[in-house]
């Protein structure tokens, strides 16, 4: 019924424009043509990315990369940018942001996901223990402003720390695939060498492209890499001299990230540095100092106020908001606050009284809030 | 006397407190064995639905088709969309099966369902004035109702709303009674409220009464009349297993005043006294989206509906223990009874006071059941 290639589009043209048409529309009423399409195949759709596993490997000990198959709605990512990743753990659907890692020019239309699993990533935990190959997963398209701009700076340098290295893997591989004539300088922390996750293809790089220069920093380590110790000024004035005039790149653990952001401050070239927060910062749960309820109007649910997020207050009073990143990213878990005050937990900066909408799992009530969940 | 005035207010905050125990246990497992049901029940219904839809236009699989066809719109609708629509669901995040986006396979569109039956009927079971499920604005199904001459044809009337069910859903919140027999509401209003309705019934009137037929070609006729008959043998079967859920004889229906300060048990013992159940094997519950199980459904409209069977012998023992009834008999008795009652409504009746509640004492003597 339907042709499919299954590596490149899965539709060919012609077909998508009459599944995608008002006839077909009318007739698969009011379901949607989707819902028949994946009677035949999980990854068949007219509007949603899907992908299928097709390969599992374990880099380092806590961490899983997965090679994924999208089909034809995947309109492709300019490398530094994330996907929303939808798996189903135990009948509930979960989703997480992950940095595709692979070169935005792969030929094998193919997307690399590297996923670290810390103790309490439910998510990755999950994608380290249970993906397999075949698995379907639900992805959206590429979003996020973090990215290589399209006119390629000369000189980069490319800063990260932990599982902070998909997104700019993805810009060092592409820059190499583009054959990039400027200065490109990695450099990277982690706790040990054994935990550098793409270790080995860093290696090879750096060998191969004269203009690619790494450079490792091992925290908790005896083996030591190019690099001493924490990031400060003084290593970097030694190992990158001239980083001023670089377009800087920056994705790591918060504590590393602040560090490189206000160095960049104090020079005042905070413009050349571009930077995804890839990891929220811990919410330190104030309980001692919260006041108050949390009213959830439409539910009919009232909490007293415990200092956690109000999409962890919601989830312990029993409901499910609609949440995704669970870090103030996907916007997935906005929703109106018809009342009261809350705390950004990434800025600290205290909101307006009265209805907005928010994101639940960056916002702390301060007071009696009244959402309309 | 109303079963009601047989319990004491501490009977009452117990009973509350035992069903809300079985609520937030049935809530606290649910997970992959609830979300592989749903989904391999949607995929069987979408494949009777494409499968039903080919064989109808083939001559020697015509009546095949129509079969399939039928069960797939009763799935659809009971099993699938009355309980996705009640957030049954709603838990797994996933788009496709949240209360919010669904939408089933019938005239009604999902927004004006949620109203009439998740809020209004599911919150005000079988209170007069308030549930407008009880006759739908259109029969007298109480005695507490006041007789009108109109009534007489309570009879033929209630096989009209069968035959015709998903089309009298649709139109059900509009309240066509207050414009055409009361005349509380205008025109203008009716209209407006009628714009999204028609808008949905056309959307499923083209697709099987034009768009499928025309499909068919020279079987146009064939699919027409099948689609006929599916849509038939639905609403049917839908409309009779709702009004064996709240209209056998026995079953209970309540004045506004029970709604003052009502409690949490309270309002269970009112859901359990307003329902009724019938008995029948897997199939038969399925079928009837587990509506077969409405005494279950109304105590907790949102637990997955394939968890009432594993939950009924609890909730039978709790009537038990308080001396309640737990109505329940063949599909046939139950269907009987509610045609009996439906008959003598149709005549002048007074109340017999059933609907009136008594006072209650406290510590009220706990009747045992035999």
């Amino acid at each position: 019924m339907i042709a499919t290639s299954r590596n490149t589009s899965f539709l060919s043209t012609g077909l998508r424009r009459v599944l995608g048409s008002r006839v077909v529309a009318a007739m698969t009423t009011p379901h949607g043509v989707d819902r028949y399409l994946e009677l035949f195949d999980p990854t068949w759709s007219v509007n949603e990315v899907r992908a299928e596993v097709t390969a599992v490997r374990h880099p380092t000990a806590d961490s899983v990369t997965l090679s994924l198959r999208p089909n034809g709605n995947w309109q492709g990512f300019r490398a530094g940018q994330f996907v929303r990743l939808t798996v189903e753990i135990d009948g509930v659907r979960r989703t997480r942001c992950y940095s595709p890692a692979n070169s935005a020019h792969a030929t094998d239309g193919k997307i690399e996901l590297t996923a670290k699993a810390h103790a309490n990533g439910f998510v990755s935990r999950f994608l380290r223990e249970q993906a397999r190959p075949g698995m379907v997963v639900t992805l959206s398209q590429a979003d996020g402003s973090f990215a290589l701009p399209e006119q390629r700076p000369e000189r980069v340098l490319l800063i990260s720390g932990g599982s902070g290295i998909t997104p700019v893997m993805a810009m060092l591989r592409t820059l190499c695939d583009e054959g990039h004539a400027g200065r490109i300088t990695f450099l990277h922390y982690c706790n040990a060498a054994r935990d550098l996750i793409y270790a080995e293809e860093l290696a090879e790089i750096a060998a191969r492209y004269p203009n690619v220069e790494l450079l490792r920093g091992f925290a908790a380590s005896e083996q030591c890499g190019e690099l001493q110790g924490l990031f400060n000024r003084e290593q970097l004035a030694a190992a990158v001299p001239d980083y001023a005039e670089a377009s800087t790149f920056l994705c790591g653990p918060p504590g590393m990230m602040k560090a490189v952001q206000q160095l960049w401050a104090e020079d005042g070239i905070a413009e050349r540095l571009h930077l995804e927060n890839f990891t929220a910062a811990p919410v330190v749960v104030d309980s001692t100092n919260a006041e108050g309820d949390v009213r959830f109007a439409r539910s009919e649910r009232l909490a007293a106020n415990n200092g956690a997020t109000l999409l962890d207050q919601a989830e312990a009073a029993g409901l499910r908001p609609e949440a995704g990143c669970r870090m103030g990213i996907c916007h997935t878990c906005t929703c109106r606050k018809l009342s009261g005050r809350v705390r950004d937990t990434r800025t600290g900066q205290l909101g307006e009284e009265g209805e907005e909408d928010i994101q639940i799992c960056v916002s702390v009530p301060v007071g009696t809030v009244t959402l309309d969940v | 006397m109303s079963n009601f005035s047989k319990l004491s207010p501490k009977q009452f905050a117990a009973i509350g407190a035992e069903f809300d125990a079985i609520r937030n246990r049935v809530l606290a497992d649910l997970g992959e064995r609830d979300a592989d049901y749903i989904r391999t029940l949607v995929k069987r219904q979408r494949r009777l639905e494409v499968g039903g839809r080919v064989m109808m236009m083939i001559p020697p699989t015509w009546p095949l088709g129509v079969a399939a066809l039928s069960v797939s719109k009763i799935l659809d609708n009971m099993e699938i969309g009355h309980n996705v629509m009640h957030g049954q669901y709603d838990w797994m995040g996933d788009p496709t099966l949240n209360s919010k986006n669904f939408d089933w396979d019938s005239a009604d569109t999902a927004k004006n369902w949620k109203q009439t039956h998740n809020v209004e009927h599911h919150t005000y079971t079988n209170v007069l004035n308030r549930d407008h499920d009880v006759g739908y604005g259109l029969l007298r199904m109480s005695t507490e109702q006041k007789w009108e001459p109109r009534f007489l044809a309570n009879v033929p009337l209630t096989v009209i709303l069968h035959t015709f069910f998903q089309h009298f859903v649709a139109v059900q919140n509009l309240k066509l009674e207050e414009y055409l027999i009361y005349k509380t509401k205008t025109g203008a209003q009716l209209k407006e409220d009628f714009k999204p309705v028609w808008k949905k019934m056309r959307k499923q009137l083209a697709k099987d009464y034009l768009l499928f037929p025309a499909l068919a070609g020279p079987m146009a006729p064939l699919v027409f009349v099948g689609n006929v008959a599916a849509n038939l043998a639905r609403n049917v079967w839908a409309c009779a297993v709702i009004f064996n859920g709240h209209f056998p004889e026995d079953v209970e229906q309540f004045p506004e005043s029970v709604l003052e300060n009502e409690t949490r048990g309270h309002w269970y013992v009112r859901q359990l006294l307003g329902s009724a159940n019938f008995s029948g094997g897997r199939l038969m519950h399925i079928m009837s989206g587990n509506l077969s199980f409405q005494i279950e459904h109304h105590l907790f409209p949102d637990l997955p509906a394939h968890r009432y069977a594993e939950i009924a012998p609890e909730v039978r023992a709790i009537c038990e223990k308080y001396g309640l009834p737990y109505n329940t008999g063949t599909f046939l008795q139950q269907t009987l009874s509610t045609w009996k009652r439906i008959f003598k409504l149709s005549l002048p009746t007074r109340g017999n006071g059933r609907a009136r509640l008594q006072p209650v004492t406290e510590e009220a003597p706990l009747r045992m059941a035999a």
